[in-house]
């Protein structure tokens, strides 16, 4: 029976590091290629080597898809391909191809010229990477080769984020990413069609989760952020420089207008800069509201919000500064709050999930020493909130999803195993699917059973459907059709046509039964008797009398003749060929039980 | 007839299989076109053209008082009758009809267009007549159109009701109209055609409730048709978002190809492989003016434009919001500086001016690979940003407020509409045409220049011609149909032989074999095609129970009985179901009284028996008494003692017998034995 295998080499019952390898049909398709936030060591990117020990990764997979540009999705591509070896195609959207191998420059200008480390990807390779990508847009049917498909749908998480249809022949495979089914201020939410899919393989970040509406989160925010400005304390934001940032600079630029405010907000300059003319040279991805207004105003070009300088950290009064990286672990961010901690005026807001090991992650659990290198104490004084502002689904828009795309089963990844558990259960009790929730490494095997396509002839098909264009649910019409299987083609055409390809001739099989019944009358007078009978009993067939004497029940031909001996017996002489056996067979013994009495 | 059937929550016309496929053509203008294509149970309009060559018999709507256009003399008929001086105006020799401008529409009397179920939209330029047929005929069907296609169209439109809107004319001229008058008419106007099918311009309330229908498609976006054909948009290289459409069923394939091109300019290049093994190719939108090569004509537009502002004249380049104006931009942002001309100012004037500039900006997925780059890193696709931020260029909505404070001569203006009949061109025309410091500069290939020109005669301005029409031209498309290779080509008529002004260029012609079929306005054609299969899926459970049996080498059969399932133009053959048990509570009624409800037909037979080996079954079964005869065509069994004879020939059996039901059911079975079933 064909099947859909799905092993996760990260993300299996975790968030990071998301690698996804499915076979269908006997594809291969390995579904993103991210990093781990949480190592440093050999498991921050996923083991290549279970695809192959030896041979070249382009031999085992046809294609790798990239869902959008968050590191944990496409941080370990050019490790992939060009230190490992890949060079078949991988797709990814044009915004995604834009800005992915910004971040990978970044990232490995952190690791090997801050961190020192060596034997870690070059700028060269992410080049070379880069040139292995093919752009594809949104809903285009993308022929990976003569079986296998692809096809992108928005998913809203992050400018160009995508979902992935991936199909073959009638198996299909849909894969997520990272998604947000709520329309938020700068991106639409996430929408699929009902494509049915064999599997769904769907993030459930937020399995557990239903949150507040996004209206009471902002209106939070805001509200927090003004009343620190008002009392003249500094208002840190730490963010990864595209996604996020661009949500809330639009909201405190709007605020800001409002509320005619003049304390500075601030971006760190460099990529959050540049990320703002991605939007807005992308801005067809945005939401609606963005993409009408643009040309009136547009929403990526703040009035307010002004590139940051590390000079300004000092000056005294309010301010408002959104610096990367999002979870403190490095960077502009952290030097900042280093400056600022100490502050009890102050304030740092983090808006997005923290890794364990990081700075975000341990002042968000309550710790309020930190050590810090050279064994130095911060004593941290500043307040500190989380606001998740994280464009995930939570666990009514993963459900909705679901309702959308109808799957025959679901596969869960990118969460944490408990939560996962939870939604396996809401999910495989509300849609009676199986849900499956693999760890990394672990396969799991789906059964399909896909119908099989084959040609039919007009000719066959047409008599079929004129016989009752409506077609009766209680009495379903049987068609009658001879399969030809030559070669790798499959033609159902009628018996006569296949005869005749075949250069058969049909061999004709004819039944005359002689039927003896008692009656006196004239010959003619019986047959009339007997026609009447025979149309009172069958009322749905064809029933005529012919002018010959004789009478036709559909094709089938009754003639009456006297007996030769006995006056008072005809015979009746039924014959019809074996296509209409049951009803030949049925009028024979109608008939031998004779004449109803007050038939005349 | 039309037939419905429920389907998937939404009403489809159900396939009648095996119909003719047909083009209805409801536009004469090649370039423009506007067809419907009957195919399968479908009817899909391709494009919908508004011919606006119309609007060059119509006097220019002035937006500030013309003393020169009000005083033209009303025109007399040659037996000094003047009934129609209202109407109709005199300018140096030629006759203008003074009244709003009129559009010529596609054909709406060739067939019921509400019975149009989606229409499908190539370019920008191809969508014009959208609000008459989707707000006026009773169209309830879909759109389809690429988002650039959409936003640009949408300018366009916009543009072209604001120009007219904005000066108000009481008049409405239709006297001239009536056929006995209008063959009294000078020419053109007497030979206009359609006349009556002329229309005013639409509201912007009807642009917006026509786009409104619109759906949004990605290139190679396959688009589901009521289950019963697929379309696919591809791209043509001409505009942002031009497409050629694919509009295939499982076995037969046609290729709408209308405004394509192959020369590198700012969209995404054209998709040729997709059009392989058409079985029909549609070919519309060629250049209109196959003699000029766009690229010197770019060349001439620079050097005429430099040569004019040198001399310290105006240059006027009556355009479209949209197009070619984004290549001229560039090419002048590339020569400006070395032509010395970086102080000259350069003004876009439209109302959608604005727009035009910035949406350009956004459509990276929809532009060539070098532009797409430049997005990647990111920076503006389009150079004019830069000209707009550096104040070379500038644009205003129009002649009013801003522009004039800002406006300095010697200068250069992009305004609309090419035809010069409207629009803030007409202005331009009445300032400048006095001149011949002046230069206008036609690079749009829609209208013949001298047309354009005749109100404004005599001019004193410079007039250059340099059409930029980056489309298909005929060498091109002879190399793209042997690489492409379609069964058949349907064409405009224009396009089957050379142009009439050059008559001896049979190298003007498309040049293919077997010859392409024309069409012209009006005419519906029955494309050459013969559907013998349909896609029909086979239900797993059904699969399994099939039994294929070997008949020759490599070809196995087997026979299929099962319940077909028609929905949404999908067909799927199921198990038929198992016969319900009967009650266990009921009794039983006698078998022969039961009607044979369900009558599964039995299986074509093949074979013949061979009658030795035939009655030694018989004796086998016990049948002592067989007697066989030999006959003209084969033999006759008989069964002395159960009255019974078997006629056995090459082709066919026969038993006749006594009415002895287990005796039959015994002799046919030991006859199907030697016969293979289908």
């Amino acid at each position: 029976m064909p099947e859909i295998k799905v092993t996760p080499l990260g993300a299996g019952q975790d968030v990071g590091r998301s690698c996804i390898l499915v076979s269908i049909a006997g594809k291969n398709v390995m579904l993103d290629c991210g990093m781990h936030m949480g190592y440093n060591d050999d498991r921050r990117f996923p083991d290549f080597s279970y695809i192959t020990q030896n041979g070249r990764l382009t031999d085992f997979l046809d294609c790798v898809i990239i869902s959008h540009f968050h590191l944990d999705h496409c941080g370990a591509l050019p490790y992939f391909s060009e230190m490992v070896g890949y060079d078949g195609p991988i797709y990814m959207t044009h915004p995604t191809k834009a800005i992915c191998p910004i971040l990978l420059e970044d990232y490995r200008k952190i690791t090997v010229d801050k961190k020192g480390e060596t034997n870690f990807f070059t700028s060269q390779m992410i080049k070379d990477c880069m040139k292995k990508v093919v752009a594809v847009h949104l809903h285009q049917t993308v022929q990976v080769d003569e079986e296998l498909e692809i096809k992108a749908y928005y998913a809203g998480h992050v400018l160009g984020a995508a979902m992935f249809q991936i199909k073959v022949g009638c198996e299909s495979v849909v894969y997520t990413g990272d998604y947000n089914m709520t329309p938020d201020r700068h991106l639409g939410a996430a929408w699929i069609d009902k494509c049915r899919p064999d599997l769904l393989i769907t993030e459930s970040t937020y399995a557990t989760t239903i949150r507040d509406s996004k209206r009471c989160r902002e209106r939070d925010f805001l509200k927090k952020v003004h009343e620190t400005v008002e009392r003249g304390g500094k208002v840190l934001i730490p963010v990864f420089a595209l996604g996020r940032a661009q949500e809330l600079c639009i909201l405190l630029e709007t605020f800001w207008e409002r509320m005619n405010l003049k304390a500075p907000i601030y971006f760190s300059t460099g990529l959050t800069e540049k990320a703002n003319h991605y939007y807005k040279l992308f801005i067809t991805w945005t939401n609606q509201k963005i993409r009408k207004t643009f040309v009136q105003r547009n929403m990526f070009e703040f009035k307010h919000i002004k590139a940051f300088d590390r000079a300004f950290a000092d000056n005294p009064g309010p301010m408002v500064v959104f610096a990367t990286p999002g979870m403190l672990h490095a960077g502009q961010s952290l030097q900042i709050f280093r400056k600022w901690a100490g502050n009890e005026k102050n304030m740092v807001i983090m808006p997005g999930y923290c890794v364990q090991g990081t700075v975000g992650h341990k002042i968000l659990s309550g710790q309020r020493k930190l050590e810090m290198e050279g064994r130095q104490i911060l004593e941290v004084k500043m307040q500190v909130e989380y606001m998740s502002f994280s464009a995930h689904a939570d666990a009514k828009g993963i459900m909705q999803l679901i309702r959308q795309a109808e799957p025959r089963n679901v596969l869960l990844v990118h969460g944490e195993a408990k939560k996962m558990e939870f939604l396996k259960q809401k999910i495989e009790q509300e849609f009676h699917v199986s849900c499956y929730m693999p760890a990394n490494g672990e396969t799991t095997t789906i059964f399909t059973n896909p119908s099989i396509p084959v040609d039919i002839s007009l000719g066959l098909l047409k008599r079929e459907t004129a016989i009752g264009l409506l077609p009766d649910v209680k009495k379903p019409k049987l068609m009658h059709g001879t399969l030809i299987m030559k070669d790798n083609s499959f033609r159902l055409v009628s018996p006569e046509q296949a005869l005749k390809e075949l250069g058969l001739a049909e061999h004709q099989l004819r039944f005359t039964c002689r039927v003896h019944i008692q009656d006196p009358r004239k010959e003619h007078e019986t047959v009339l008797r007997v026609y009447n009978h025979l149309k009172g009993v069958l009322k749905d067939y064809s029933v005529q009398h012919l002018p010959d004497g004789s009478i036709t029940v559909e094709s089938i031909l009754i003639q009456a003749t006297a007996h030769s001996e006995d006056q008072g017996t005809k015979v009746l002489l039924v014959s019809w060929t074996y296509q209409d056996e049951e009803l030949g067979s049925y009028l024979t013994s109608l008939l031998k039980k004779g004449l109803p009495q007050s038939t005349s | 007839m039309m037939l419905w059937q429920e389907g998937g929550g939404r009403i489809v016309p159900v396939n009648r299989a095996g119909r003719s496929m047909k083009l209805y053509c409801l536009s004469g203008h090649p370039t423009l076109p506007c067809n419907v294509l009957k195919f399968k149970s479908t009817t899909i309009m391709l494009d919908c053209g508004l011919d606006m060559t119309s609007t060059l018999n119509f006097l220019p709507l002035p937006l500030v008082q013309s003393p020169r256009l009000s005083k033209l003399p009303g025109w007399v008929l040659k037996d000094g009758s003047t009934f129609l001086d209202k109407e109709l105006k005199e300018c140096s020799g030629h006759v203008f009809v003074d009244s709003v401008p009129e559009f010529c529409l596609p054909e709406t009397e060739l067939l019921d267009l509400s019975t149009v179920d989606v229409i499908l939209i190539s370019n920008y330029h191809c969508m014009m007549a959208l609000p008459y047929i989707t707000e006026y005929t009773g169209f309830t069907g879909t759109v389809y159109a690429t988002e650039p296609t959409v936003q640009i169209g949408r300018l366009l439109m916009e543009e072209l009701v604001n120009s007219i809107e904005r000066v108000p004319k009481a008049q409405s001229a239709s006297m001239w109209k009536n056929k006995e008058v209008q063959r009294l008419l000078p020419a053109p106007l007497k030979d206009a055609v359609e006349v009556s099918m002329w229309r005013k311009c639409y509201t912007m309330p009807e642009v917006n409730a026509a786009l409104s229908k619109i759906q949004l498609v990605g290139y190679s976006q396959k688009i589901e048709l009521f289950g019963a054909v697929q379309v696919t948009p591809l791209s043509s290289g001409y505009a942002l978002g031009s497409s050629n459409w694919i509009i295939q069923s499982h076995y037969e394939k046609v290729s709408y190809v209308s405004g394509s091109s192959l020369l590198t300019t700012h969209p995404q290049p054209m998709d040729q492989a997709s059009l392989k093994n058409s079985d029909v190719l549609i070919l519309t939108g060629l250049t209109q003016i196959p003699t000029a090569n766009p690229d010197g004509m770019v060349g001439e537009f620079c050097s005429n434009l430099a040569m004019t502002v040198r001399n310290g004249g105006n240059v006027l380049v009556p355009c479209y919001p949209s197009g070619v104006i984004y290549d001229l931009l560039e090419c002048l942002y590339q020569y400006i500086d070395s032509a010395g001309l970086s102080n000259v100012p350069f003004y876009f004037i439209s109302p959608v001016a604005n727009s035009s500039l910035e949406f350009s900006q956004i459509f990276a997925e929809w532009l060539c690979h070098n532009k797409q780059t430049k997005v990647y890193l990111p920076e503006p696709p389009f150079p004019h940003a830069e000209l707009i931020q550096t104040n070379k260029l500038k644009h205003y909505p129009s002649i009013h407020g801003d522009f004039s404070n800002d406006f300095k001569q010697p200068c250069v203006v992009f305004t609309g509409h090419p035809s010069l009949r409207f629009g803030d061109v007409v202005h331009f025309m009445e300032l400048w045409g006095k001149s011949s410091l002046n230069t206008v500069i036609f690079t749009e290939p829609d209208f013949s220049y001298l047309d354009a020109l005749a109100p404004y005669q005599p001019l004193a301005m410079k007039c250059v011609y340099c059409p930029i029409d980056t489309r298909l031209n005929f060498i091109q498309v002879s190399k793209l149909l042997k690489e492409v290779q379609p069964l058949h080509v349907v064409c405009p008529e224009q396009y089957t032989q050379p142009p009439p002004t050059q008559s001896h260029r049979t190298d003007l012609m498309i040049d293919c074999q077997p010859p392409p079929m024309s069409y012209r306005r009006a005419e519906v054609l029955t494309l050459p095609y013969k559907r013998r299969y349909e896609k029909i899926e086979i239900m797993p459970e059904l699969a399994d129970s099939l039994v294929p049996l070997e008949i020759k080498p490599g070809i196995s059969l087997a026979t299929v009985s099962a319940v077909l399932h028609t929905k949404d133009n999908k067909h799927v053959l199921q198990l038929p179901p198992k016969p319900p048990q009967p009650p266990a509570s009921k009794k039983r009624k006698r078998v022969s009284e039961d009607v044979p409800e369900c009558k599964p037909l039995k299986p074509l037979l093949s074979g013949s028996i061979p009658v030795e080996q035939f009655v030694q079954t018989l004796e086998k079964h016990g049948f002592s008494d067989v007697k066989v005869e030999d006959t003209a065509k084969g033999h006759i069994v008989l069964l002395q003692e159960a009255e019974t004879l078997i006629q056995i020939e090459e082709d066919s059996t026969h038993i006749i017998c006594d009415n002895d039901e287990p005796l039959r059911v015994k002799l046919r079975d030991l006859v199907l034995k030697f016969l293979q079933k289908f």
